[in-house]
């Protein structure tokens, strides 16, 4: 049995250190083990981008909410994104498929200008 | 005071227009022209250069005309620094309608709406026919520009304008152009006329008379009041350069909601308040946004623009009112009059 007990063990072993990569993670990344990677914040507020210059990897998404009391817009100089015109608390979202910088501005108020890294 | 600094202020005292008034003739004067007038001054020099004796009385003989600038009644806007934006501009309509000479025609330098939105336009139209003056001019603000970069105002206000709603129109030999510097702005930049618009303008002006007095309207100031908010127009100063021959040019905006003057040679610049909110003075507050003040303030931060022509003196009196005013029986209320 001492044959058993040593395919028994490691068999335990394989399955041990299994469990113990699955639980420490694996060489391959997916967007949906790193929520936070994956989106990405920036709020409008006395004529403001904030933060004015944000960083995020290929594949996250940006949402930019508008807490002003006067209407923006959030609209690349590049032509890649252009919002709506958003209200008090109205949203707007784009996902950065690809690695870039990608400057942007207020087409209501162009002194108001931000820039997405993208890397 | 010495002798000599005496004479140098008197001189400033003068008769400046030739008109028969001085500067302190001017300031009894303007205690007849009725209450709760507002009137700024830079430098202890009046910024407007003629006075419009009794209104009514001189008005609209051989030539003399009048009309009332109003401008950024923000229709839509509701937020706590005025909720309810249609009523001030009822009041200002009010108050035109309640003046003692009837304006010729009222001029909008923009931002009639806030979200460029049908029905904002709809209301500004059924409060405006219940103006006295039936003819409005209008110059669209960046607020009318939010559905397809203006469509929708030229479509209502754009008939006979070229681009993005320019034009010229002439009255009593006083010629008049709108131009808009609030279409195609570039990023990190304040407004902008454009190229196409500055050639249109150098070519309307062309062989006119420089006896011919000016007046260009536009939403945001075609002066340089603020960079950081955006206050200035980046190619303005090729549209001065074409005025610069006239022998009177008014200059009137709108844009930051409160009053600013400056007369540089022969040029007058002036912006309105606007009819909804007040936007914080320059660099007082942490942006360029609505202010609130507090209720029972509200109207005197509001108000409109009366503007009387004297073909005598072929030039222009600038003349501001609060929407509310108070029992005020002198010209010097919150003027700055004061120290005469």
């Amino acid at each position: 049995m001492k044959r058993n007990n040593f395919w028994v063990a490691s068999f335990t072993a394989s399955v041990v250190i299994a469990i113990a990569l699955l639980v420490t993670g694996s060489p391959v990344v997916r967007a949906s083990d790193q929520p936070s990677a994956a989106s990405a914040a920036v709020n409008i507020d006395n004529f403001v981008f904030g933060p004015q210059t944000i960083t995020v990897p290929v594949g996250a998404t940006v949402t930019w909410t508008n807490k002003d009391d006067i209407p923006h817009t959030s609209v690349s100089t590049d032509g890649v994104f252009k919002s709506k015109v958003l209200d008090t608390d109205e949203k707007f979202s784009y996902k950065f498929e690809k690695a870039g910088t990608y400057p942007y501005y207020c087409t209501i108020h162009p002194k108001m200008t931000g820039k997405v890294i993208v890397q | 005071m010495t002798d000599k600094n005496k004479d140098r202020i008197d001189q400033k005292l003068q008769d400046l227009n030739n008109d028969g008034v001085d500067r302190r003739g001017f300031l009894k004067c303007m205690a007849w022209a009725g209450t709760g007038l507002v009137w700024t001054m830079s430098g202890g020099i009046p910024s407007s250069r003629a006075f419009a004796k009794g209104h009514g009385k001189d008005a609209g003989k051989g030539g003399d005309f009048s009309f009332v600038q109003i401008s950024d009644s923000h229709i839509g806007f509701n937020k706590p620094a005025n909720p309810d934006v249609t009523a001030t501009l009822q009041t200002a309509i009010n108050k035109i309608n309640s003046m003692p000479h009837k304006p010729d025609f009222i001029i909008h330098t923009g931002d009639l709406s806030q979200l460029s939105k049908p029905s904002e336009f709809d209301t500004l139209d059924q409060v405006l026919k219940g103006a006295s003056a039936k003819q409005v001019y209008y110059v669209p603000g960046e607020h009318d520009m939010l559905s397809d970069n203006g469509e929708q105002f030229l479509q209502r206000y754009g008939k006979g304008t070229k681009g993005s709603g320019w034009y010229s129109f002439d009255q009593k030999g006083v010629h008049f152009v709108g131009l808009v510097n609030v279409a195609n702005l570039k990023a990190g930049g304040m407004g902008s006329l454009g190229h196409e618009q500055l050639e249109w303008l150098e070519d309307d002006l062309k062989g006119r008379s420089a006896s011919t007095p000016i007046v260009l309207f536009a939403h945001i100031p075609l002066w340089t009041i603020y960079p950081d908010w955006g206050w200035g127009t980046d190619d303005s100063e090729q549209a001065l350069s074409y005025v610069k021959r006239f022998g009177s040019v008014t200059v009137l905006n709108g844009h930051i909601h409160q009053i600013m003057q400056k007369v540089e040679g022969k040029v007058s610049f002036h912006t309105a308040m606007s009819t909804a909110f007040p936007q914080p003075a320059p660099g007082t507050a942490p942006s360029a946004g609505p202010m609130k003040v507090p209720a029972d303030q509200l109207q005197k931060v509001l108000g409109i623009t009366d503007v009387n022509y004297l073909v005598s003196g072929r030039s222009l009196a600038i003349v501001d009112s609060q929407l509310g005013e108070s029992d005020a029986s002198s010209a010097g209320s919150g003027g700055g009059a004061g120290g005469l």
